[in-house]
């Protein structure tokens, strides 16, 4: 019994681990490295990415894919710069109808998906390219957002102490992380999750609605991408329909890393949190150093996203003999 | 009516009905002229441009997705090959060994994809999405993220000249498909491809050397991948590592499934995707004519690609008639 909860825990330790040894690593390596303030810039520079890989967490629990969460995600920031800078929208409101159109969208994925037997590669790829198109049709280049709302909300925040504040984004990453913890381990909806996933045709036959769940697991995706443009907006002041290229890729790494099964059924949220804050740490250094070729980013990603996936598939050898 | 059950059918309807509106829409859109000892058109740039990227992953893909995988990575791969091709020939290189250097390396990454597939038991989408975007890493790597022009007439030719009045990329590429499909059929390989992708495991049982199979059609598809790469940096004698390739692997997934080639693997259509990565670049080509900005092309991609999918799914074909019920076996 007790071997079964090491080796149960063991990918979210071995994440731990790897994130305590890159912090480690670099604070020997760079002056200045292990401070407040680097911590801080960390999760105010991937609060993004952090929102965005819970709910592609959820995705890969309940066993599908989403590639079109950097897609949407530019696509709201265009909007959101749009509808405030030229129709005049209060800032909250185009918020809010920015994540509504992302969770209608991603519900529209997965009813696809569910309901026509695509699989959901493909149809969220088809969907990262309307939405990615849908975001050139709104403003071919980079637009900036003047708003009141937006520079007051730019100074508010928790203060820590030192001078140093939690602004908006980062405490929504916070927020988001636990909401997320909260709905995958205690809710209804959360179990099944991780039941359609495990086995879908059990779930079924169990009766929960393998549907619904899954038309509801891509709504949330949706929009917690589309939560991941807001914060974008708050951080950058601007709508840029390139904006996100790549992103999924990095999602499905920080969700694999943090010790999620791509095969669905097993995982963490929490395990995702620490993978975000692992793949931010590489930037940082390579930040930092400035002598490293950013494309060492992309490299360094790929190889620990195959890294923990080969560990995932040695533990799961070892569990089954 | 056993034509109409024929797969190529509909991308073949399709394309007519695209080269109709075309006709009407833009006149001269059949123009073909002979001028300095080759054609030139429309028609023929379609042709060209078609065979140099959508046909020839494609080809690779086809063979892929019959296995009942998919490859992500060609895109990547293309960047890979085309800035090592560049590099090389900028550093003295012959084009012989430039081009071989570009395609072997390809070659090599495919095969890579392949062993983290058949031979680690990685998922298929998420090996080749590692690659994507390590590949697309190695590339920038490779040239400091910097765009390698270079100038070497015989790589250039490559994606320029002509052979016979026809473009050489059109004349390789509808080459190596005819050799590739010649070979896939009079030989026992297509029957292994398909039975792979149609139950691994009973095919395995069967003697076919699955693994096998399957690190062949990624290293193919890698090889195709790297050809594609090398001609699009020898089109414009340069290559740009950010950009060549870029969001070409829905472009060859479209020809593909397009061309009737069923995404659940055990069945495939080379001719069908030939005839799809042209309705591909006729569509390309259709939008950039009625004026849709390049950056907003993909959005009725991605709507015909979907349309496509929703046609051949079981659950509106078991609605929409019995004509397309399979034959009982």
């Amino acid at each position: 019994m007790n071997r079964i909860f090491a080796s149960r825990l063991l990918p979210l330790m071995a994440t731990g681990l790897v994130l305590v040894a890159l912090f480690a690593a670099a604070g020997a390596g760079y002056e200045n490295f292990l401070s407040a303030r680097v911590v801080l810039n960390l999760f105010k520079d991937r609060a993004f990415l952090g929102v965005v890989a819970v709910g592609m967490t959820f995705v890969i629990l309940s066993g599908g894919i989403d590639l079109s969460v950097g897609a949407v995600m530019a696509f709201t920031t265009v909007f959101l710069a749009k509808v405030i800078g030229g129709l005049g929208w209060s800032a909250p409101v185009a918020m809010l109808a920015a994540v509504g159109i992302g969770v209608g969208f991603g519900m529209f994925q997965g009813w696809v998906i569910h309901f026509f037997r695509i699989p959901a590669f493909l149809v969220t790829l088809a969907g990262m390219f309307l939405a990615r198109g849908m975001a050139f049709v709104v403003s071919p280049r980079s637009v900036e957002i003047r708003s009141a709302f937006y520079d007051d909300l730019g100074e508010r925040g928790l203060p820590l102490g030192e001078g140093l504040l939690l602004t908006v984004g980062p405490l929504m990453y916070l927020v988001v992380v636990a909401a997320g913890m909260v709905v995958a381990h205690g809710t209804r909806f959360g179990r099944n999750v991780y039941a359609l996933g495990g086995n879908e045709a059990s779930a079924a036959l169990m009766g929960l609605p393998v549907g619904a769940t899954r038309v509801g697991v891509y709504g949330v995706c949706g929009g917690c991408a589309a939560l991941g443009g807001v914060i974008s907006t708050l951080a950058l002041s601007s709508g840029d329909p390139t904006r996100g290229t790549g992103l999924e890729l990095d999602a499905i790494a920080a969700a694999v890393i943090g010790g999620t099964v791509l095969t669905g059924g097993r995982g963490w949220v929490f395990g995702t949190f620490l993978g975000v804050l692992i793949l931010g740490t590489i930037k940082t250094i390579l930040d930092f150093d400035g002598s490293l070729d950013p494309a060492w980013l992309r490299i360094a990603s790929g190889g620990l996203l195959l890294g923990f996936i080969l560990l995932q598939k040695l533990i799961a050898r070892q569990s089954v003999s | 009516m056993k034509v109409l059950r024929s797969t190529l059918v509909w991308p073949l309807v399709a394309l007519v009905v695209l080269l109709v509106f075309n006709a009407v829409a833009s006149p001269g859109f059949f123009h073909v002229e002979w001028k300095d000892g080759r054609l030139f058109g429309t028609v023929v740039d379609i042709f060209n441009q078609g065979a140099r990227v959508p046909m020839l992953l494609a080809l690779g893909m086809t063979l892929v997705i019959a296995t009942g995988g998919v490859d992500l990575s060609v895109g990547s791969i293309m960047a890979v090959s085309g800035a090592v091709a560049a590099m090389q020939v900028n550093a003295g290189a012959p084009m012989v060994q430039a081009v071989g250097a570009g395609l072997g390396l390809a070659t090599l990454l495919g095969l890579v994809n392949g062993v983290l597939i058949a031979r680690v038991g990685l998922q298929p989408i998420i090996a080749t999405l590692v690659m994507m975007v390590a590949g697309r890493g190695l590339a920038m790597l490779l040239t400091g993220s910097q765009m390698v022009p270079f100038a070497n007439r015989s790589l250039t030719w490559l994606a320029n000249g002509s052979v016979g009045g026809l473009p050489v990329p059109v004349v390789l590429v509808l080459g190596l498909a005819v050799v590739t499909g010649w070979v896939l059929r009079r030989t026992a390989a297509g029957l292994f491809i398909e039975a792979t992708g149609d139950n691994e495991k009973a095919s395995r049982l069967a003697g076919i050397q699955t693994g096998g199979v399957r690190l062949a059609v990624y290293g193919f598809s890698g090889f195709c991948a790297g050809l594609s790469g090398v001609l699009e940096a020898a089109n414009i004698s340069a290559a740009d590592p950010a950009r060549i390739g870029d969001t070409r692997e829905l472009d060859a997934i479209f020809a593909v499934v397009a061309g009737g080639t069923a995404l659940t693997g055990g069945r495939f259509s080379l001719a069908g995707s030939v005839v799809g990565a042209l309705l591909l670049q006729t569509l390309t080509l259709t939008l950039y004519n009625q004026n849709v900005a390049p950056a907003v092309a993909p959005v009725p991609k991605a709507v015909v690609i979907l349309a496509v999918c929703l046609l051949h799914s079981p659950r509106l074909r078991a609605r929409f008639g019995k004509r397309t019920q399979p034959v009982a076996a």
